[in-house]
């Protein structure tokens, strides 16, 4: 009895195109050399095998809590204030360890249940409040989930921020995205940069531009501030260090005591232009959030005449009098190089980071490295591939023609699977297509022993062959079903060229099935019906 | 074996000799009574688990890890240089000690390529000072060593503590969902005593395959963990095979015993077994002499491992279901559960 196999061999032809065209497009020509080019266009490398920098940098989450927090302090004092309720401080006890922290001190025992009612109305949502006895001192603590969801928030912002910056790189097909191995950790992948340096400069910024109000100084060094402040620094206030150039143009090294909550700072900048002022000095101007311009002018329309301090990457650039009201546009006259005030526009502009970062992982790989990488896993490959194919036609004769037409197909289909998808082809991921000729192949072995050995029970070509099939199809499911597990598994927990390593073997097997299985099976029924009855099969 | 399945090959032979055909075949009509050999299989089995468990135990002394760590697991700096002209070792160390460099070592990076050399430093305690190292070394080549490097040639990694300590874990518990994940698959398609016996299997060939880096002294990489947790899902290939086939057999003839399905199932799937774990083994040792030494370690761990996993699946895996039954049945006749039927 023949099959008709029109359909099953136009589908085999149809997805046999499609892979062609996924690995190498439409080609400006059909030289080889164009034929390389249109793949090296289609399919994705890796870092390791085009270089390029892979950085993991850890989010320091800490420091968005302990803004908001600081926020609040700010806040609990204004509502107390216009409450008419007395209180001697509200501050942070552990700003460092514990910046979720709040405590209030010293309000009059009479209003405690005012006090009680004023912080549960406005803050119960975020914290919760504690205590209020007879020592007349609350704590808030900020909620666990209002923590987890200010890091959530504060990661996404972080890898924004990072995506704007690179994006001013010109990077092609960066990546940037949370990794998965540790909490509140980016991963970046710069394909083609070399200079590291250069990209860490630029994604740690750490231009961030805050506005703080000057408890004291300028103070010769920061003993002489500590005793300003009566010795120790208190929780809310800060030691920081000027660095710009004085008036008199020469370098200073002065400390100044600042109240550690700032007035504006970070994302509260809408935008920022570089600019001169009258007298033609650099200057930066800036407009703030609505939000965030009502708090100054709240600020600066209370405290004319008070000195507030420009701090940038954590020192103070410059100190300036209130004169008047600002609310939500002013300008800083620092003593700014043009470098800087461009950066530093540019960094107001695609938003300051919401926390600073530190760098875990540090990867770079030459772009020779990587060719050689190509050179070496393409020749194990292709030594592979030629050593199972002549062990099948040896050990299979006219079989094993069948085993390598599938075989060649695999791979095709998983090429182009390579070149249609995003997925990335590493040194590993190679490796993994290698690994793929290798146990492609087993599943043609079981199929083949076992038609053999149906053959030796005595049935007929056609017979042998269904049965051989039926059999060994579940046992080719259960192989694929464990090896594809575990290279899920390992495509959840690796990283760059180990998720590529991941990918191929997954692609390459699933293809597999099709192949080894669909595919070899029409052949060899496509060979059945030339097959006059009661003669053997070459196997 | 019994007399049926010795009259099931001879009918073969004849059936070829009849047809005059011409067919290469491994171990056509073995009969080996496999089972009669579990002492020998424990005993290598344990010669070479307990090698490995040694040279971990020795490791974690002198070293401080059961076997030595690449630069992803133990943290620090590596820096992969090629120079223009052919390096000289001891030339860079002096280079690197006169700048004041404490415990970097230098090797050459590949036994082929004698221009590249590969210096690593020891991890940094301090994640802010992560990227000193790399700079360090490039500033003390510069300054001490006339050869120049070749920038595009030079690959750096520099991997502070937190990841790598987190990798460690997340590896180990990879291999164990990993492990799991089959334990639960076998479980399902057959019984729980088939699941835990491959995964026993497995873990021997795990523990054994990290005992030969740990014997050769070979680091474990990330992607070494990868080629570890790849044989997780491969060595249960043949023992799936095998179980397969007894499980065919164990519905088929319900009046043999145990032992005797199993070694027949052994015998049936015996070529099958050597020759896809064969060409595995090829394609992979393709991989080993030409994939370049940032894969030998990988393809190192393939090695060992698929040889090992075929070994275990018809030493570790098939007799283990035979002992349970043993242990279960204290001598009487009870089979094993037949394992759910497979729909096929």
């Amino acid at each position: 009895m023949k099959k008709n196999l029109r359909s099953k061999v136009v589908l085999i032809v149809a997805v046999l195109v499609v892979c062609i065209y996924g690995i190498v497009g439409v080609p400006s020509g059909v030289s080889g050399n164009a034929l390389m080019e249109a793949v090296g266009q289609r399919i994705h490398l890796g870092l390791d095998l085009r270089g390029g920098v892979h950085l993991i940098l850890q989010v320091v989450v800490k420091e968005a809590v302990s803004a908001e927090t600081d926020n609040t302090v700010g806040q609990i004092e204004q509502a107390l204030k216009t409450a008419n309720l007395s209180f001697t401080q509200v501050y942070k006890p552990d700003p460092t360890k514990q910046p979720q922290l709040i405590r209030i001190e010293g309000t009059a025992p009479a209003q405690a249940a005012t006090v009680r009612s004023t912080l549960d109305t406005k803050y119960s949502n975020e914290y919760d409040l504690a205590g209020g006895g007879a020592d007349n001192t609350w704590t808030l603590t900020m909620k666990p989930s209002v923590v987890t969801a200010l890091e959530q928030k504060t990661d996404e912002q972080a890898i924004e921020t990072i995506r704007d910056r690179v994006d001013s790189l010109g990077v092609s097909e960066p990546l940037i995205q949370q990794y998965g191995l540790g909490d509140n950790q980016i991963l970046v992948e710069l394909p083609g940069i070399s200079d590291v340096d250069r990209v860490k400069g630029i994604i740690q910024d750490t231009s961030r531009l805050e506005i703080h109000a000057v408890v004291g100084g300028p103070y010769k060094d920061e003993q002489e501030a500590a005793a300003s402040v009566g010795g120790a620094i208190p929780p809310d206030d800060i030691l920081v260090h000027f660095s710009g150039m004085v008036s008199g143009g020469s370098e200073s090294d002065s400390v100044y005591v600042l109240q550690r909550p700032y007035i504006v700072g970070g994302q509260d900048f809408r935008s920022a232009d570089p600019g001169t002022d009258q007298n033609g000095r650099r200057n930066v101007r800036f407009t703030l959030t609505n939000e965030a311009g009502d708090k100054f002018y709240d600020y600066t329309s209370k405290n004319v005449g008070q000195s507030m301090a420009v701090v940038m990457g954590g020192s103070v650039r410059e100190v300036a009098t209130i004169q008047s009201a600002i609310r939500d546009s002013g300008e800083i006259t620092g003593s700014f190089t043009p470098a800087e005030v461009e950066r530093l526009s540019k960094i107001l502009r695609t938003g300051a980071l919401p926390a600073s970062l530190i760098y875990l992982e540090d990867r770079t790989v030459g772009a020779t490295l990587g060719a050689d990488s190509i050179h070496k896993g393409v020749m194990a490959a292709v030594v592979g591939i030629v050593v199972v194919m002549a062990f099948m036609l040896f050990y299979y004769r006219g079989s094993g023609i069948n085993a390598d037409l599938a075989l060649i197909f695999n791979l095709v289909i998983l090429l182009g699977f390579m070149g249609v998808s995003t997925a990335t082809l590493t040194l590993p991921g190679i490796a993994g297509v290698i690994l793929t000729i290798g146990m492609g192949v087993d599943s043609n072995v079981l199929i083949f022993e076992r038609i053999r050995e149906e053959v030796r029970a005595g049935k007929a070509a056609a017979a042998a062959v269904d049965q051989g099939f039926a059999h060994a199809w579940v046992t080719i499911i259960d192989t694929h079903v464990t090896t594809i597990v575990s290279a899920a598994i390992l495509f959840m927990f690796g990283t760059g060229p180990v998720k590529g390593f991941a990918t191929t073997l997954t692609i390459g097997l699933l293809a597999n099935l099709f192949t080894a299985v669909f595919v070899s099976r029409v052949i060899f029924d496509a060979h059945l019906n030339k097959l006059k009855p009661g003669e053997p099969l070459s196997i | 074996m019994g007399f049926e399945s010795r009259r099931y090959f001879k009918i073969d032979r004849d059936r070829n000799e009849r047809e005059g055909k011409e067919q290469v075949e491994l171990f056509r009509g073995v009969n080996v009574d496999w089972l009669r050999l579990k002492w020998g299989f424990l005993g290598f089995s344990l010669i070479f688990s307990v090698a490995g468990i040694v040279a971990m135990g020795w490791n974690w002394s002198h070293i401080g890890s059961p076997v030595p760590l690449g630069v992803d697991f133990r943290g620090g700096t590596q820096v992969q240089l090629k120079f223009v002209q052919l390096p000289d070792l001891n030339a860079i160390r002096q280079a690197i000690a006169a700048a004041g460099i404490k415990d970097a070592n230098v090797v050459t990076y590949d036994d082929a390529a004698y221009d590249e050399v590969l210096i690593s430093l020891p991890e940094q305690k301090d994640e802010t000072s992560l990227d000193a190292g790399r700079q360090q070394i490039e500033d003390a080549l510069k300054a001490h060593y006339a050869n120049p490097i070749i920038p595009a040639g030079t690959k750096v990694d520099v991997v502070g503590p937190t990841v790598g300590h987190q990798l460690e874990s997340k590896a180990a518990l990879a291999t164990l969902y990993s492990m799991l994940g089959m334990l639960v698959y076998l479980w399902f398609r057959f019984q729980l005593i088939y699941g835990v016996a491959a995964v026993v299997a497995c873990f021997h060939d795990t523990l054994i395959t990290v005992g030969a880096f740990a014997l050769t002294g070979q680091e474990i990489s990330l992607t070494v963990i990868a080629a570890i947790l790849t044989l997780v899902g491969y060595s249960m290939n043949d023992t799936i095979v095998v179980f397969d086939r007894i499980r065919e057999n164990l519905r088929l003839s319900r009046r043999e015993s145990l032992p005797d399905v199993v070694n027949r199932s052994i015998n049936q799937t015996l070529s099958r077994t050597v020759l896809t774990s064969g060409l595995t083994f090829l394609t992979v040792l393709s991989l080993f002499i030409f994939g370049g030494p940032v894969l030998r370690g990988f393809s190192f761990a393939l090695v060992v491992g698929i040889l090992i996993g075929t070994y275990s699946s018809i030493a570790v895996a098939a007799p283990m279901l035979v002992a349970w039954q043993q242990w279960r049945g204290q001598g009487k006749a009870t089979t094993l559960p037949a394992a759910r039927r497979s729909k096929a």
